[in-house]
């Protein structure tokens, strides 16, 4: 992919990202946030957090069905923000939400189940954000580093899941959330097990086809070259 | 004019002025709590609410025992920010979508275990003497309101109708009509509430002079996101025991199926009685938010009606018989 889409790409992803917070922000000046503003930030916060994770999860899925090769370079800056959102999602609760009530919300961490998975989910991002630099892919090493990535499932899981059960009876987006997840983590399954029916470079029954070269996925942001079964067709160069 | 009354405010802190309880003119400043400042600003709410306009005004005998000593929630809050999921389940789509409620005709079946079981047309429920009374809200999702309500209390309609000795409780029915109440329409998922919704009090709890037939707020009949034409309001209770748009009100000897007991019955008990003491399994009721302010704060038990319904309860267990 050439230098100036590259550079779209990510321009776009920065401003679809930052637009829930600056909406957020404009409420604030013009005093728009309707009758439980801590609640609507809190709600607006959250549902941005989810979905630029479940976005994030999407770019692999992405690579698989059509063999495109940048999703995958916006997927540590679309994790990158969904850790953002997380934590401001979880300052509000803290701040203005309980005003720093620390007993009371550790109470609620332990009892109330839904706080448990988001915080739980919270706390599994740390160390992908922590470890979403070209430096730290190094230090760790690219097999042990997609290891500890794969947890990005879990956490979109354990995000789902804090939606659901938060949410009261009849109330049906959480689903749609979920059915996403389930989307994605179908698409990985599906193409799993593709590999392992096709583990070896050669041409398929039917032609034009070309299976995965080599089982052994990129690093980070560069050298994301696997091919999917469109990616003849769109040509395997960046 | 503004300048002293914000000058008097400060001085007493954060209590309210005698003369502010019956004055509409007054509203807190959300952007400056938002902001942590201690400001309070004014705002025309009398205004604003005639505004509105189409909403026809009411009038009632303001009631000196039920006044109540806190700052009114905004009439914009009140009127957009409800749980009324016949609507829909957003907070916002009572008020965007209450067009579609035609509130005229109408009437009230009420029947059941007594011996002139009648139907009432709402013209002749708003001959009632009517009243205006302040009222503490507290919805079961920890936030709450103070809202000026217009009605009269639901043991004087009861008493038309004259139970009979078998009668102990009370049951409430909503309209149920999809195409007026959008929200009856079955989703997607096919995931609803079990309509109509019904709620249901013990009869003493109907008969108590708490329990309010509402038919008004804030000077004016009651908006359609409300519960219009006419509601029942039970201020100690969960904001959902307080059934709207209310088609029927019947008496039983049986407990009554109440909608949200049935869709979630380990999450709402046919009591419900406001009581920070006991958790809803999801969240602690220890505290609430008042709309319109930026801390919580602690949830009384009753709602702060102890004093007047605590007697209804004497010796049961309020954990058990949530």
């Amino acid at each position: 992919m050439s230098h100036p889409v590259r550079v779209a790409l990510k321009a776009a992803v920065w401003i679809g990202s930052l637009w829930p917070l600056g909406v957020l922000l404009r409420g604030f000046m013009t005093d728009d946030l309707g009758a439980n503003p801590i609640e609507y930030v809190t709600r607006t916060l959250g549902l941005t957090a989810l979905v630029l994770l479940l976005t994030s999860l999407g770019m692999t899925p992405l690579r698989a069905l059509f063999g495109w090769s940048w999703p995958i370079q916006l997927r540590r800056l679309l994790g990158l923000l969904a850790f953002f959102y997380v934590c401001l999602h979880f300052a509000v609760w803290i701040g203005l939400d309980h005003f720093f009530a620390w007993r009371r919300m550790w109470e609620d961490v332990l009892k109330r189940p839904f706080i448990t998975v988001g915080v739980s989910a919270l706390l599994l991002l740390i160390p992908l954000a922590a470890t979403s630099t070209q430096g730290m892919i190094k230090r760790l090493g690219g097999a042990r580093w997609r290891l500890l990535h794969k947890l990005a499932y879990v956490i979109g899981g354990l995000g789902v899941l804090h939606f659901l059960w938060l949410a009261k009876k009849g109330r049906t987006t959480p689903y749609y959330y979920a059915i996403a997840l389930a989307l994605l983590l179908g698409v990985r399954v599906w193409d799993w097990g593709r590999k392992k029916l096709a583990p070896h470079p050669g041409p398929l029954p039917g032609g034009e086809r070309v299976s995965q070269t080599k089982p052994s996925p990129p690093l980070g942001e560069r050298a994301s070259v696997r091919a999917g079964p469109l990616a003849v067709r769109r040509g395997l160069k960046e | 004019m503004l300048v002293k009354r914000d000058m008097e405010r400060k001085l007493q802190g954060e209590d309210v002025l005698p003369r502010e309880i019956t004055d509409y003119g007054v509203y807190l400043n959300r952007r400056a709590f938002m902001a942590g400042a201690a400001t309070l600003a004014l705002a025309p709410w009398g205004r604003e609410a005639s505004a509105q306009g189409k909403l026809q005004p009411l009038q009632a005998a303001k009631n000196p025992a039920f006044q109540a000593q806190e700052a009114l929630t905004p009439y914009k809050h009140v009127t957009t920010y409800n749980n009324f999921y016949e609507f829909g389940t957003n907070k916002e789509d009572p008020e965007r979508l209450q067009a579609s409620l035609k509130t005229r005709p109408w009437t009230v079946q009420v029947d059941g275990l007594c011996a002139k079981p009648r139907t009432f047309g709402i013209e002749e429920l708003l001959k009632f003497p009517l009243e205006e009374r302040v009222y503490r809200l507290r919805c079961v999702e920890a936030w709450s309101m103070v809202i000026p309500w217009i009605g009269f209390p639901l043991k004087d309609l009861l008493k038309r109708v004259e139970p009979t000795g078998q009668a102990r409780y009370v049951e409430f029915t909503t309209l149920l009509n999809p195409d007026m109440f959008p929200g009856q329409k079955r989703g997607l998922f096919g995931f609803s509430l079990d309509w109509p919704y019904t709620e249901g009090l013990r009869l003493d709890e109907a008969m108590h002079p708490l329990t309010l037939v509402t038919v008004g707020l804030y000077g004016q009949v009651l908006p359609n996101q409300n519960g219009a034409p006419i509601r029942v309001v039970v201020p100690w209770k969960y904001g959902f025991k307080s059934a709207k748009s209310l088609v029927r009100i019947r008496l039983t000897s049986g407990e009554p199926k109440t909608t949200w007991n049935k869709a979630a019955g380990n999450e709402y008990g046919f009591y419900s009685n406001v009581n920070p003491e006991v958790s809803h399994p999801r969240w602690s009721q220890a505290t609430e938010r008042r709309i319109g302010e930026l801390r919580r704060r602690d949830t009384l038990m009753f709602n702060g009606y102890g004093d007047q319904v605590a007697s209804l309860y004497a010796g049961m267990d309020l954990k058990r018989f949530y």
